[in-house]
């Protein structure tokens, strides 16, 4: 046991704890961040996983990582760069298929081959989702209020909200409603008739969820795809120069030169309860640690269920805890390739490849998306999954050596309940990753001969090797009845916990998952508002 | 990244100053040369060509097509006749501005819309009920401007047309070179002036021929640079610089009606229903709230404003678009200037603004902002009437007009 005692205990350094322990060190606090694994970032990490190639192992795209921790913590000063996604590339099987670029003409021609009607609607739906988007920003920059709760600071955020919400306008208004109740195709449905447009469109509803594009209640996860668009350069998609884990490294780095201590492979066994109150940490290794407070970064079912242990819980809470639903339903797979993939449809040009810059979407039609999850459902992988592409090399040439490509492929479904029980995952993970390798093959012959490596990640090896719950990606589903004063439970989506001196700062919390850094920075503000240390 | 137009092989080989923009969604040139101000002087003096191809066309056919037109547009366009062409706009249920361009009568049936931007969607939604069809055939049709006293010389070189005798905002079919060209009477520089419009596999023969005919008359290739300083002696209001369609404001107030912006004169009310019919009557009824004006800044101030700084007038050559706030002589403002640009004809400081209507009527006498070494000022800025320039030769007919 040490004696040495701080005032609050972060536990997991993934971005979000440490953007929390950050903002607690530089209001004066002594801050402990304890990290299981040999890399800090959690999901949001880097690592050399074969010689010269740096992949962004799980999470490989930015896009509502709040600007203003970027200022506060001066990250571009502790080594953050980000490089904006250029543009959106749906391959079909025949012809070039669809690309959406920066400049609007362009992509209103792109899209005027698939429907003239559609390429002019197009700007239009930007418009009102752009509105709606400016109207969520106020939700993510701002603890979720409770409309349950009497408390006179809960009433008066409800009815700043209500007012924000009434200057929508009636049109906004039923968007709104559209948005939280339909289905991500039925919705799109309402404004384009071209399946090849809405396709693509259709999958940031469906994005680390266990449901399809038919499924009600994924149009509005929609939304989150257009809050990352909104005012354009400084909130735009894009990669971390050097991977993901370069951001987690710059908050770090901006953390320790705020004081905060910073330790790896320094897993955490369990709290330190007395008096139903949380005192502090058991390492693994039996070391007790000390503080005022503990804050974990971890999904709510491992904080509660590992951290404090049911024992500690009340029944009606331990109920609620189990219904909130992970079922993680991604994989990932990262290649290494010795060239840049050529599409059949539409061919490289003098080795340039202006439509692989930004994502690529393997998401051909409606149908393909919806036949993918049907598989899903019945407990297995899709045979011809959704696949979300990027190759981070192009437009940053650090992460691989040159002329060679880094192939990221986020993967669904790969649902981490499979008939065979998630423990047999292991066993099927190679035929996994052929069919993800396969799949991109009918698109770019070619590919599968210029494979130099491949790591595959089931759903089962992101919760044994990242600690997500079921495999998870955003510490719980992203869909409407787990988000604002819901997330991760009503009652407790405010950061605080049932147990005393335990605090909650990661995804699992308002607003949400994604590299956001917003559950860190709200939960430190919570934490010194409340003046819990 | 932009398209060529048909142009390009031409328009590129002579753009030797490399001064090219995105014109909805095309490679347009903003100079040939260095500065744009010999390409103004042959709009004015001599005679222009430029290429218009990106401008927006659609094709409206069918039984309905002339009932149809005048249900979208602000204009009867069932008072249209056949070879007509008029300068019109089209606006939201809400009577808000959408767009503005010209429409065409080829034939009883058969009529061609331009606009500064995509409206197929906004046309065929309104088409249920009407026997039409409408094809966007911008990327079918290429289009130049011939504009300049010049002008019509240089056309009669080249076809067979009655030239002489055809009207302001009138157009003929002929062929030119061997292939069919329509020619209209219209433009953007508020001068004597023409477009010619042909299939693109006409575009190089037509572009050749022109600057060939063109070569005795002066003709010399211009860019959008000299045509935004015409545009502004012309006082012709532009969609994206001095509104914004409704379509694209995320607020009401950024929003515009056609008696706000001056085109008041382009909507017929009292006829069968049209888009928007019901508020611009309203409007029409209670008066604009802020109209869109002609200021010319005063010379005087200006000069005296620079002289205190040591320093003698500094102009801009090229027209701007970056707003400036208006304020009454007493520091209230009541409006904002989008573009404006010297006019080397007047000799004049010239600048469209968008002003509150009770200081809106010809010779009230306003400031507006001018900064000179980093720091803000007020100067005159008095509302003239438009268009600033506006020669006879315009609307000239020569010979016998029947």
């Amino acid at each position: 046991m040490t004696t040495q005692r701080y005032d609050a205990i972060i536990v997991g350094g993934g971005h979000n704890g440490l953007v929390c322990a950050a903002y607690l060190a530089r209001a004066g606090r002594k801050v402990l961040v304890l990290e299981r694994r040999h890399v800090l970032g959690g999901a949001a990490v880097s690592e050399e996983l074969y010689p010269g190639f740096h992949f962004s192992v799980c999470s490989y795209v930015v896009s509502l990582f709040r600007p203003q921790i970027i200022r506060d913590l001066e990250l571009t000063k502790h080594g953050l760069e980000m490089i904006p996604l250029e543009s959106s590339f749906t391959p079909q099987l025949e012809g070039p298929g669809l690309c959406r670029w920066p400049e609007w003409h362009r992509t209103r021609r792109e899209i005027a081959q698939f429907s003239a009607q559609d390429a002019d609607i197009y700007p239009e739906f930007g418009l009102a989702m752009s509105k709606m988007a400016y109207f969520a920003r106020e939700l993510i920059d701002n603890p979720a209020p409770d409309p349950a709760s009497l408390n006179p600071t809960e009433l008066i955020r409800m009815l700043r909200l209500g007012k924000h919400m009434r200057s929508l306008g009636p049109d906004m208004m039923h968007l709104n409603m559209q948005l939280l109740t339909m289905s991500a195709c039925d919705f799109l449905d309402l404004w384009f008739e071209s399946d090849v447009l809405k396709a693509p469109m259709a999958v940031s509803g469906i994005i680390g969820t266990f449901l399809g594009v038919r499924s009600p209640g994924t149009a509005y996860v929609l939304l989150h795809h257009y809050m990352g668009e909104i005012d354009g350069a400084f909130r735009s998609w894009g990669f971390v120069k050097g991977g993901t884990g370069q951001l987690s490294n710059a908050v770090a780095n901006a953390a320790r030169s705020l004081g905060v201590e910073i330790r790896t492979e320094a897993p955490v066994q369990q709290l330190l309860m007395r008096n139903g109150e949380a005192q502090g940490v058991v390492l693994e290794n039996g070391d007790e640690i000390r503080a005022n407070i503990v804050v974990s970064g971890l999904d709510p079912r491992r904080t509660f269920m590992n951290l404090v242990g049911e024992d500690h819980l009340e029944d009606d809470f331990v109920t609620q805890l189990k219904r909130f639903k992970y079922r993680g339903s991604s994989g990932k797979v990262n290649i290494a390739v010795d060239r840049l993939p050529e599409f059949a449809g539409r061919p490289n040009v003098n080795g340039r490849a202006d439509h692989l810059r930004g994502d690529i979407a393997i998401a051909p039609g409606i149908d393909y998306l919806e036949t993918a999850y049907d598989e899903a459902k019945y407990g297995d992988f899709s045979r011809r999954p959704y696949i979300n592409v990027v190759i981070p090399s192009i437009v940053d040439p650090s992460v691989a050596p040159p002329g060679k490509h880094i192939v990221s492929c986020f993967v669904q479904y790969a649902p981490y309940h499979i008939k065979e029980g998630p423990e047999n995952w292991p066993s099927r993970r190679e035929a996994f990753g052929d069919t993800v390798v396969d799949t991109l093959e009918e698109y770019c012959p070619g590919f599968k001969d210029s494979i130099l490596f491949r790591q595959v990640l089931t759903p089962w090896d992101l919760e044994q090797e990242f600690g997500l719950t079921e495999g998870n990606i955003f510490h719980g589903e992203l869909s409407p009845e787990q988000l604002l004063f819901q997330r991760p439970m009503s009652g407790w989506a405010q950061y605080k916990t049932p147990i005393d001196k335990l605090w909650m700062c990661a995804s699992g919390t308002h607003p949400g998952g994604g590299i956001m850094g917003a559950p860190g920075l709200l939960a430190a503000r919570a934490i010194l508002k409340a003046r819990a240390t | 990244m932009p398209i060529p137009s048909p142009f390009h092989p031409r328009t590129s080989a002579l753009c030797t100053g490399l001064r090219w923009k995105d014109w909805a969604g095309y490679h347009a040139v903003c100079n040939y040369g260095i500065c744009h101000e010999p390409e103004y002087y042959a709009f004015r003096h001599a005679a222009g060509l430029m290429d218009v191809t990106p401008l927006h066309k659609y094709d409206v056919h069918g039984p309905d097509a002339a009932a149809f037109l005048a249900r979208v547009m602000a204009k009867n366009i069932l008072k249209l006749k056949l070879g007509q062409v008029t300068y019109c706009c089209w606006c939201d249920e809400h009577g808000k501005l959408l767009d503005d361009g010209t429409v065409w009568r080829l034939d009883e049936q058969y009529f061609r819309v331009t606009a500064a931007e995509p409206n197929l969607t906004w046309f065929k939604r309104n088409a249920h009920g009407f026997d039409v069809t409408i094809v966007d055939t911008t990327s079918q049709i290429a289009a130049v401007s011939l504009q300049g006293p010049h002008a019509r010389d240089i056309l009669k070189q080249v076809c067979d047309a009655d030239m002489d005798g055809l009207k302001f905002f009138w157009m003929t079919p002929t062929s030119i070179e061997g292939h069919d060209a329509i020619i209209t009477r219209t433009g953007y520089t508020g001068d004597l002036g023409y477009e010619v419009w042909v299939g693109n596999d006409a575009a190089l023969p037509l572009w050749d021929a022109l600057m060939s005919a063109g070569q005795p008359f002066g003709i010399a290739p211009t860019g959008l640079d000299a045509l935004d300083v015409c545009r502004v002696e012309a006082g012709f209001i532009m969609n994206g610089v001095d509104y914004y369609s409704a379509n694209h404001c995320i607020i009401e107030n950024r929003k515009s009606t056609p008696y706000e912006a001056g085109l008041g004169w382009t909507v017929n009310l009292d006829r069968d229903p049209f888009i928007g019919q019901e508020p611009l009557r309203r409007e029409k009824e209670n008066g604009a709230i802020r109209h869109f004006v002609g200021l010319e800044v005063d010379w005087d101030e200006f000069e005296h404003l620079h002289d205190q700084f040591g320093l003698p007038p500094e102009l801009c050559t090229e027209a701007w678009r970056d707003p400036k706030p208006i304020y009454t002589p007493s520091g209230k403002q009541v409006g904002y200037a989008t573009s404006g640009a010297w006019s080397p004809m007047l000799k004049k400081n010239l600048a469209l603004a968008t002003v509150d209507s009770q200081f809106s009527d010809v010779g009230e006498e306003l400031r507006i902002e001018c900064t000179v070494e980093y720091e803000r000022h007020k100067i005159k800025a008095t509302i003239e009437k438009k268009p600033f320039f506006d020669p006879p030769r315009k609307r000239s007919v020569l010979g016998d007009t029947k």
